[in-house]
């Protein structure tokens, strides 16, 4: 009767033997990506690892490679967290809160919706081109900070918008209708209940789109960032530089110094990446239960 | 949700006039998104339009020779780059993805899944500027030529090797999840009329999912397209429509890259490719996000 379902003529033993066949090939397939992540980061490390010193974290670009280091470029990805949050996290917030919370069921919110889901699959340096044409240009903001920042923050606003949409939604209804039914107003409702409520969801979406921000180079390249600085930046309007920049121009380099430092800045690029990951992380974890 | 506030809300906002303020500053963060839209559209348009008076739209888009110091804005020649990268890609991607949905669907234990799942997602979170180097230092001097020996340090197939391994984690996690929605019941007719479990995955899972691992399968083609800084350092720059893998080609987007990274002045010829070459991707991207979400309504078995 088994063999009827199965149209081949093997018999059980074959079938079982095929079939343990698949499961090795389909679990080969699946270890090569992990072989591959381990490959990679044992190739940044064992070149890496070597190059992290104090000097390394606090000179300036060189071109003499015993020399150069991470600083202003660091820097400036640390700027460029700050002001990214700064301006992305208000408005995502509140356009979720909004698409959540407020929307009426109507065309124009589903084309918002629409909207935003097309804007978080628009390749990244197209917000580049945006960001040269806009503020580059346009509003005459040039090769600066503000610039850099504000071109990350429209790339990571559909992103903030998507997951806080989720962690309100996540938020059970029982909630709202409680506060409406004891006389707060909608708003009301909305800021002291359901948002308290929602803030670790959000925290953590905020966290992972602000973790692509930061490793995003290609924009920033188009939008005007500065290979080499000579000066680390103290107000919106200087030029300035960021982590993946640097890396990006030392690993252009021929020589094998320079590749050497681009495996450095890596590691301290994936250092803070895995920073803001494993924060996230706590955030979901320690308040997550209490709701 | 919507109900609440349309009942609730004429009273309360009569009643306070914060209410209104607040809900209209929100209505202006949502609306935010859609000037940023219009903000793209605006600013790519504009300069591939006076781009097009200087430079014919049929030229730009039948022409096999890309070399603007000559004049000649031949855009096949990058498209090309962009195409054989994302093939390439797609070769490793699509298998490897499906095959590791497969696996983690199907065969591994819940304890695995919980594991080796958010590893793979390690990757795509892994910005793409370190693939770049992977590609460099690794990929190219190790693996390519092993080999063959005479591989360019710049070439397409190191570029579509670390492009691959970038959306493996997106083809794998989107599969798997289609793939995790099938209901069990449908596993267990099968293993029922006496199926071996390869025969369930490959004949009744694999079916079933379609829709979702197709839509899987066209974003990572849309990433591979829109992809900058792997292929920017390891495929190199030099324009050519070339089969031979360990040649150096140049993408859309390293052209963008190559143009803006330097000296280009506001208003020549170049800096006006670099927004109509913008605007073609663009639209290409466009056209597959909106045959992904299509596919997804239309072929979505509904259980």
């Amino acid at each position: 009767m088994a063999l009827a379902a199965d149209r081949s003529l093997a018999g059980p033993s074959t079938r079982a033997f095929g079939d343990k066949l698949a499961r090795g090939l389909f679990f080969a397939a699946t270890s090569v990506g992990l072989i591959a992540l381990g490959a990679l980061l044992y190739t940044v490390i064992s070149q890496g690892a070597g190059q992290i010193d104090m000097p390394f974290i606090r000179n300036f670009a060189s071109r003499i490679p015993e020399r150069a280091g991470i600083w202003p470029p660091l820097l400036g990805t640390i700027y460029l967290m700050i002001l990214v949050t700064m301006v992305s996290f208000p408005i995502g917030v509140g356009a979720a809160i909004y698409l959540e919370e407020f929307a009426p069921r109507n065309r124009f919110t589903s084309a918002i919706e629409t909207n935003i889901a097309n804007l978080a699959a628009v390749p990244s340096i197209i917000y580049g081109l945006l960001g040269l044409a806009v503020f580059y240009r346009s509003m005459g903001l040039g090769r600066s900070l503000i610039t850099g920042a504000l071109t990350l923050s429209l790339l990571v606003l559909p992103i903030v918008i998507i997951a806080a949409r989720e962690a309100l939604r996540a938020v059970p209804q029982s909630v709202r209708l409680g506060a409406l039914a004891l006389g707060a107003t909608q708003w009301e409702a909305v800021y002291k209940q359901v948002l308290p409520a929602a803030i670790p969801g959000i925290m953590t979406g905020a966290i992972l789109g602000l973790s692509r921000a930061i490793g995003e180079t290609a924009p920033l390249l188009v939008a005007g960032a500065a290979a080499f600085v000579a000066f680390t930046p103290d107000n919106l309007l200087d030029a300035y530089s960021a982590l993946p920049i640097q890396i990006y121009d030392w690993v252009r380099r021929p020589q094998a110094d320079f590749q050497a430092l681009a495996a450095g800045a890596i590691l301290v690029l994936l250092a803070v990446l895995l920073t803001m990951n494993a924060i996230a992380i706590v955030v979901r974890n320690r308040y997550g239960r209490t709701r | 949700m919507s109900q609440i506030a349309s009942s609730s809300s004429p009273f309360s906002a009569r009643r306070r006039p914060l209410e209104r303020v607040i809900r209209t500053s929100l209505f202006v963060c949502a609306a935010a998104s859609v000037l940023v839209t219009v903000g793209i559209i605006y600013s790519l348009f504009a300069d591939t339009i006076s781009f097009f008076e200087e430079v014919s739209i049929s030229s730009f888009l039948t022409g096999t020779t890309w070399s603007p110091q000559a004049g000649s804005y031949g855009v096949l020649e990058l498209v090309y780059g962009t195409l054989i990268i994302t093939f390439g890609a797609m070769l490793i991607a699509g298998p490897l993805g499906i095959a590791s949905a497969i696996y983690l669907s199907e065969y591994a234990s819940p304890r695995v899944r919980n594991v080796v799942k958010p590893t793979l997602e390690v990757l795509a979170g892994i910005p793409t500027v370190v693939f770049g180097y992977f590609a460099l230092t690794f990929i190219t001097p190790n693996l390519l030529r092993s080999i063959s020996e005479g591989c360019g340090i710049f070439n397409w197939a190191s570029a579509s090797i670390v492009v691959g391994l970038f959306i493996l984690p997106t083809v794998a996690s989107l599969s798997e999840d289609a793939m995790r929605a099938v209901p069990r019941s449908l596993r267990d007719g099968a293993y029922g009329l006496g199926s071996t479990k390869l025969r369930v995955s490959l004949r009744i899972v694999l079916p079933a999912a379609l829709s979702g691992i197709v839509a899987s399968l066209i974003l990572g083609i849309s990433r591979a397209v829109g992809e900058t800084m792997a292929v920017t350092i390891a495929a190199g720059a030099t324009p050519q429509i070339t089969l031979n893998p360990c040649s150096s080609v140049q993408t859309m987007t390293a052209y963008i890259v190559q143009v803006a990274g330097g000296e280009a002045s506001t208003g020549s010829l170049q800096y006006g490719s670099i927004f109509a070459l913008g605007s073609t991707l663009f639209l290409m991207t466009l056209v597959l996000n909106y045959v992904s979400i299509r596919f997804v309504k239309r072929f979505r078995e509904a259980y």
